[in-house]
């Protein structure tokens, strides 16, 4: 079997390259491993072997993002690589963030299984452990030797494919991921289970801490619709008959604009809803129940609201996820502001 | 309320001239059984297909599932209230099950909420039913029929078959008799004073509209919190009328062996004291929510228990009523342990549930219902696939052309129940 091929990055510091002085140095490559490196090659034995090394300053990465990063891409995705490791950062800030910002890169773009490794308090692990692996180490280099052990090792499950365990069995940060596993013993005896340490007083671990979901503040009320573009927005699932976006029935990935500027009322034989989450019937017996176009018109014709948007936006909201709807909430609203709109009505279902 | 019930162990499942148990082997006749329906002008057609555990056999789309049960004495039917069956009280005296059988009912999609049933390879790992010998009541609606009535016809058929295949448990001898009992409040609080009093709070989907169950008949909906016997579940009481998300969805099969119930009962004058089930709704209007929160607690109060576990059907809207009824009843000092599936996303990333409060400190989970996977294809589907693509957990391009099958768990029935019946949970990575 031949060797995985690794492609490895470190600053200009651990490749030896200077000091402060030099952190903005702009990217380059050397072949094979350099500094951390060997360790890491080393605990690699006969399964894999790093081919490359790219080096990069910290204040230039820092300050270049995304040049930084477009050259370093150039420079790794040459090399086929089956698995790119950056770092360990240890407690380096700048290193965490330019260590996680291109592992994240490399995966996400060039499909590269990507590692990286930090110390806890490195801001690099809370804006990158939900896109990576991050292994732990301690705080400063003088934990290379345990870090690089530990990052190696992971890495090559992690190329190779294998399952990955709990945070704690494997030694990464906390993701976030809600993951399946099949437990010893079946929900309803867990819970009953539970239930008697927590009326007992005993220690107990719930399966699921509860979710902070964050507040939305209001904008405030708009006294005077009169001169304001209103568009419709919804999550009841209603597209054009052929769905042309392919809009999931539920647990949507996408949402759709689709254009209502030629109609005074929904029609029926032009859209219709592919919600999974309600009972469709009286939806399809008047779209306008769930994009109430008609009347939308009718205030538009009375001059109560200034005018409609051309457009509405539909998405599913049964079991999308928070994720999902506020990417497509960030997404269509600029959209919409560049369309001039200044109010939306959302209907949900 | 004391119930025994009595198991007959059915090993196999056959076609034969009449529907009857022989040496652990239930024979069912075809015509029989459609006889029973068949004259309902709902219906057009309607096959009776065998699927068995480890069969290459996919079931798909999945309205119900049923276990064939008949009460052999004590007052009522299984299933009161419903088909035609008196509105008698149930839950005393003996019921036999024909236990390992399953009535599963399939039928082109009412709602997108249907599932699958495989009865072999990865998808069989997560559904209950793939270890069941299933008696697929297969129907063919008429044409232009509204779905309402579609969804009433193919309810109606799956319990009319199931109680009549029960008929044929009624003079077996059981392989097994268990004896359930639950005395008057008072009584039973005496029995075991060193135990804790604890409840059951399962709440029933009742969004309405294709998302319903029934009470002895009574649309879910249109009740008020109430007070049951467990044993009541164990004779039909409450049945399933619903297409909720087919992951979450609590088949009537379910109800009639409710795993909470059946854990609740195994440390039962050990460890603590089963004082009863309250069962309350899910309705989508806030009133309804305040109104039946605030019943869950009182009856909680009033029957002075120290804790209660709460299951939920399905996900999203129904979750601020897991919130309502756990925050309530914590409230009044009683604890709580939830009981739910989650919907992070497919990535995971996100929240799970729709709703939290800070209450809500003990929680079992029982799975997260976005995880894709591939199901194999099978040599037989019973049903169609029509329809996978726009069922719940489906997307485009989730049927393969071999016949493979692409989606999120949540389209395979009951893989993340809340009654906590299979093994899976999730965990953060």
């Amino acid at each position: 079997m031949s060797k995985l091929k690794v492609v490895h990055y470190i600053n200009n510091f651990f490749a030896g390259i200077g000091g402060e002085e030099k952190a903005d140095i702009p990217p380059r490559e050397m072949q094979g491993f350099v500094g951390p490196g060997m360790a890491l090659d080393k605990s690699f034995g006969d399964e894999a072997e790093i081919i490359a090394t790219v080096v990069c300053g910290d204040s230039y990465y820092a300050e270049n993002l995304e040049k930084a990063e477009a050259d370093l891409l150039e420079m790794i995705k040459k090399y086929d690589a089956d698995l790119f490791i950056s770092g360990p950062a240890f407690n380096a800030g700048r290193y965490g963030v330019a260590c996680g910002a291109i592992a994240k890169a490399v995966e996400e773009k060039l499909g590269i299984p990507s590692v990286t490794a930090m110390y806890e308090e490195n801001p690099g692990v809370d804006m990158f452990k939900k896109d990576l692996y991050i292994m732990t180490t301690g705080n400063s280099a003088a934990d290379m030797r345990k870090a690089v052990k530990k990052l190696g090792a992971f890495a090559l499950k992690l190329a190779n494919g294998d399952e990955i365990g709990t945070p704690e069995d494997e030694g990464y940060h906390v993701r976030g991921i809600r993951t399946n596993y099949f437990h010893e013993k079946r929900g309803a005896k867990r819970a009953v289970e539970m239930m008697l340490k927590k009326v007992n007083n005993l220690p107990y671990a719930t399966e699921y801490e509860m979710p902070d979901f964050g507040n939305v503040t209001p904008m405030p009320a708009i006294m005077d619709l009169s001169d304001k573009k209103i568009a419709l927005v919804t999550s009841g699932g209603v597209v054009p008959t052929d769905n042309p976006d392919r809009i999931e029935s539920s647990s949507a990935t996408k949402y759709g604009i689709y254009d209502i500027s030629e109609y005074d009322s929904m029609p029926a034989d032009k859209f219709t809803t592919i919600h999974g989450g309600y009972d469709r019937t009286y939806a399809l017996q008047d779209i306008n129940r769930v994009v109430p176009l008609d009347v939308m018109r009718d205030l538009e014709k009375e001059g109560v609201i200034g005018e409609l948007a051309d457009y509405y936006i539909a998405t599913t909201g049964t079991g999308t996820s928070v994720g999902n709807a506020r990417g497509f909430g960030e997404e269509y609203s600029k959209k919409l502001l560049a369309d001039g709109v200044q109010a939306v009505i959302v209907t949900s279902t | 309320m004391r119930l025994e019930v009595g198991k007959i162990f059915i090993n196999d499942i056959r076609f034969g001239e009449s529907t009857h148990v022989e040496n652990g082997v239930l024979y069912v006749n075809e015509k029989e059984l459609i006889d029973l329906f068949i004259e309902d002008d709902r219906i057009k057609s309607a096959k009776i297909e065998l699927a068995k555990p480890g069969e290459s056999v996919r079931i798909t789309p999945v309205k119900d599932v049923l276990e064939p049960r008949v009460k052999v004495s004590g007052s009522g039917t299984n299933f009161p209230g419903v088909v035609g069956n008196k509105v008698k009280q149930v839950g005393e005296g003996r019921t036999h099950v024909l236990s390992g059988a399953a009535v599963v009912t399939v039928g082109k999609i009412v709602g997108f909420q249907e599932g699958i049933v495989d009865m072999s390879g990865i998808g069989a790992e997560y559904t209950p039913f793939s270890k069941t010998l299933n008696i697929c009541v297969v129907i063919e609606p008429e044409e232009g029929i509204e779905s309402h009535a579609y969804e009433a016809a193919a309810r109606e058929a799956g319990l009319i078959v199931t109680n009549f295949i029960g008929e044929a448990a009624r003079n077996l001898e059981p392989d097994e008799i268990e004896v359930f009992e639950t005395k008057g409040i008072i009584e039973q609080a005496k029995m075991y004073p060193d135990l804790p009093r604890i409840g059951y709070v399962c709440m029933l989907q009742s969004q309405g509209l294709l998302h319903d169950t029934y009470v002895y008949g009574v649309d879910a909906k249109k009740i008020i919190p109430t007070l049951m016997n467990p044993t009541e579940f164990m004779d039909g009481a409450v049945i399933s009328g619903n297409c909720v998300a087919s992951c979450d969805k609590i088949p009537t099969y379910l109800h009639q062996n409710d795993p909470i119930i059946e854990e609740l009962f195994e440390k039962h004058g050990k460890e603590l004291n089963f004082m009863g089930v309250i069962i309350t709704n899910e309705n989508v209007f806030l009133a309804d929510k305040e109104r039946c929160s605030d019943g869950v607690a009182k009856l909680a109060r009033l029957m002075d228990l120290d804790g209660v576990l709460i299951t939920e059907e399905g996900y999203g809207n129904p979750d601020t009523d897991l919130m309502m009824n756990c925050k309530k009843v914590e409230q009044n000092g009683i604890k709580t342990v939830l009981v739910t599936d989650e919907f992070p996303g497919r990535d995971g990333k996100s929240e799970s549930l729709a709703d939290a409060v800070k209450e809500a400190d003990a929680l079992v989970s029982c799975g997260q219902g976005n995880i894709v996977i591939t199901m194999p294809p099978m040599d037989k589907v019973i049903g169609t696939l029509e329809d996978i693509e726009t069922m719940i957990g489906g997307y485009d391009g989730s049927l393969k052309e071999d016949g493979s099958i692409e989606a999120e768990i949540q389209i395979i029935i009951s893989a993340t129940s809340a009654f906590g019946c299979n093994k899976l949970t999730a965990r953060m990575h």
